[in-house]
């Protein structure tokens, strides 16, 4: 399988905050890859570096070849890099076609967009029957779903997803989650960073674990789901 | 409880504002019941009311105009521009000194009016336009993540240097605006009585209001703006470039600004270098007023504003028995900021905005 991203040694810093320590990591085409790890691990950092909204200070991400951080994060789309951050960051005030239609921003081919949005309404319905409210309103699913839709407008080859699972009930989480195994057989490569270690290694091949800043483990996800640690510490078994 | 205690338990502040909302609501009853049953003051007929009420729409007008500059930079830098008023002086001065008074000058201003207002429109609006964009290109981006302060800091440094740069350029003496004598005089519509120059600006500040509204909802880089607005990250991650979206707000709220520099030497038929100051300054209480980072608040601070600036004196404060209430509209409008401030910080149609930003 041909590799896709790599990021070779990445090192970053929040002002003084050594907050990458040499993060080296692969996503071959066509895998889901998961990056897991507790809270101020290093994992948001990571995608922000990915998607150029932060530095690194020494190493690269670099995508099929291509150093990222030579383009500013606003070329990236157009590469086929699509994000969607913490927190989901849904444009609040815009409606929920408007959100759509942000996501094709660098587009220019109207009828292949109105097509992709019928598509996102199809994977989504309940986007469907609330298009032209304002996404502030929509519920955390609603808008979780929205965020991935706005992501899927680009046409990405590669989806970043940065803990999908936050602050949903688990019957929602299980929705998303069949979602992205949904959008990667679809033909999109995806890049989950999760701490709900449980549901991110069921539907990953692959995975990583960071803890401050660094990567202590990497292997199949079904090695990592018997791993002791990750029993242990992200599994909660004992 | 005994009532030591339940002294104890008011909070004063709460009761002092009580005070003052009474005080606020007795003083303007007071004055309009005065000024309309018991004749004080100035006794003023129908059709001076209408003249006070239109002039202050006009005048609104303007303020709208001039406040969409500052409520659409808040809206995507949270940054107050004092250098605003110095975009609206820079296209005054410049239309009228490099093309209006030429025109004037050679006979064209009559021969050909509407295409002489076309002229010195086009010459304002890029004047401000790139006056804004240098400003914002050299003085605030590199400040981008800058603390708030540094920025605020650095538009009223601006403000100055446009001011005396306009001074060097041009001198300092009030220069005329030619106004053709098509526009002179008064004209009757639906049996309102209006100065032409009234009407016109109530007119064009309007349409140019609907249409900047149309855009910023409608056009792809409206929205572009509007999601900048929101979230810089998210934005750029639409593959908006960020840069260009807040370079885009300065220069609309520019081209706002020079339409408005026209439509003010129609109205006043003077430019000079320090016309910038005081315009600004009640545009941003104008956009204050509405909810600053709302464009139809800008818009409804900027009428309401022109509005209670013309009327309030004679009505309020005649009948309060102020002397020389009409010399007082500066006074109206500020004292009307800081109520606002005071009971509704959010302005008339504001969200919450310290909530959301905090």
């Amino acid at each position: 399988m041909t590799t896709m991203l790599e990021l070779n040694d990445v090192h970053a810093y929040y002002g003084k905050i050594h907050a990458l320590k040499g993060i080296s990591l692969n996503v071959a085409k066509g895998e889901i890859v998961t990056l897991i790890g507790g809270n101020g691990a290093g994992k948001t950092t990571t995608l922000r570096t990915i998607c150029a909204l932060m530095r690194p200070t020494s190493g690269a991400a670099m995508l099929n070849g291509e150093n990222l951080s030579n383009y500013k994060a606003s070329q990236l789309a157009a590469k086929g890099v699509a994000m969607v951050p913490e927190g989901r960051g849904v444009f609040s005030r815009m409606t929920v076609l408007e959100n759509l239609e942000m996501g094709a921003y660098h587009r220019n081919d109207k009828a292949g967009i109105l097509e992709d949005i019928e598509h996102i309404y199809a994977l989504f319905p309940r986007l469907k029957e609330r298009r032209g409210q304002v996404s502030g309103t929509l519920s955390g699913g609603e808008q979780q779903m929205l965020a991935m839709g706005r992501a899927m407008m680009s046409r990405p080859s590669l989806l970043l997803l940065d803990e999908p699972s936050m602050g949903l009930a688990p019957v929602l989480v299980e929705a998303i989650f069949s979602t992205v195994e949904e959008i990667n057989r679809q033909g999109t490569t995806i890049l989950l960073v999760e701490q709900n270690a449980l549901m991110a290694l069921q539907i990953a091949s692959r995975g990583y674990v960071l803890q401050t800043g660094e990567i202590v483990l990497s292997d199949s996800a079904r090695a990592l789901q018997r791993n002791a640690m990750v029993q242990k510490v992200y599994l909660g078994i004992e | 409880m005994t009532l030591s205690q339940r002294l104890r338990d008011i909070d004063w502040i709460d009761v002092w504002l009580w005070v003052f909302r009474v005080v606020i609501i007795l003083g303007v009853v007071i004055g309009i019941t005065r000024k309309l049953f018991f004749g004080a003051g100035t006794t003023y007929d129908s059709s001076d009311w209408i003249d006070f009420f239109i002039s202050g729409l006009s005048q609104g007008g303007l303020y709208a105009l001039i406040a969409l500059g500052y409520t659409m930079v808040y809206g995507v830098l949270f940054m107050i521009n004092f250098a605003h008023g110095e975009f609206f002086m820079s296209g005054a001065m410049a239309s009228t000194y490099l093309i209006a008074s030429t025109l004037a000058a050679s006979g064209f201003i009559n021969e050909q009016p509407i295409l002489y207002l076309v002229l010195v429109t086009v010459a304002a609006v890029l004047t401000s336009m790139g006056v804004s964009l240098l400003t914002e290109r050299i003085a605030y981006r590199p400040l981008r993540r800058a603390p708030r302060l540094v920025p605020l800091i650095t538009a009223i440094g601006a403000s100055f240097f446009w001011q005396y740069i306009f001074r060097g350029l041009f001198g300092s003496a009030v220069k005329a605006f030619p106004v053709p004598t098509i526009l002179e005089g008064r004209v009757n519509v639906f049996g309102l009585d209006f100065l032409k120059v009234r009407l016109i600006v109530i007119i064009v500040s309007i349409l140019a209001l609907i249409g900047l509204y149309l855009f910023v909802q409608k056009t792809k880089t409206g929205k572009s703006i509007r999601a900048v607005a929101e979230d810089k990250d998210v934005a750029a991650l639409m593959g908006i470039d960020v840069d260009r979206a807040i370079a885009t707000t300065f220069a609309i709220g520019a081209m706002m600004a020079g339409i408005a520099a026209v439509l003010w030497g129609l109205v006043f038929k003077q430019v000079i270098f320090s016309m910038g100051f005081v315009p600004g300054i009640k545009a941003f209480t104008a956009a204050v007023l509405g909810g600053i980072g709302s464009i139809p608040g800008a818009a409804l601070g900027g009428f309401f504003l022109g509005v209670i600036e013309a009327v309030g004196p004679p009505l309020i404060l005649e009948g309060l028995g102020a002397p020389g209430a009409h010399q007082l509209k500066d006074v109206t409008a500020f004292l009307l900021l800081v109520l606002v401030l005071i009971f509704r910080p959010q302005g008339i149609i504001g969200e919450r905005l310290a909530e959301k930003k905090a």
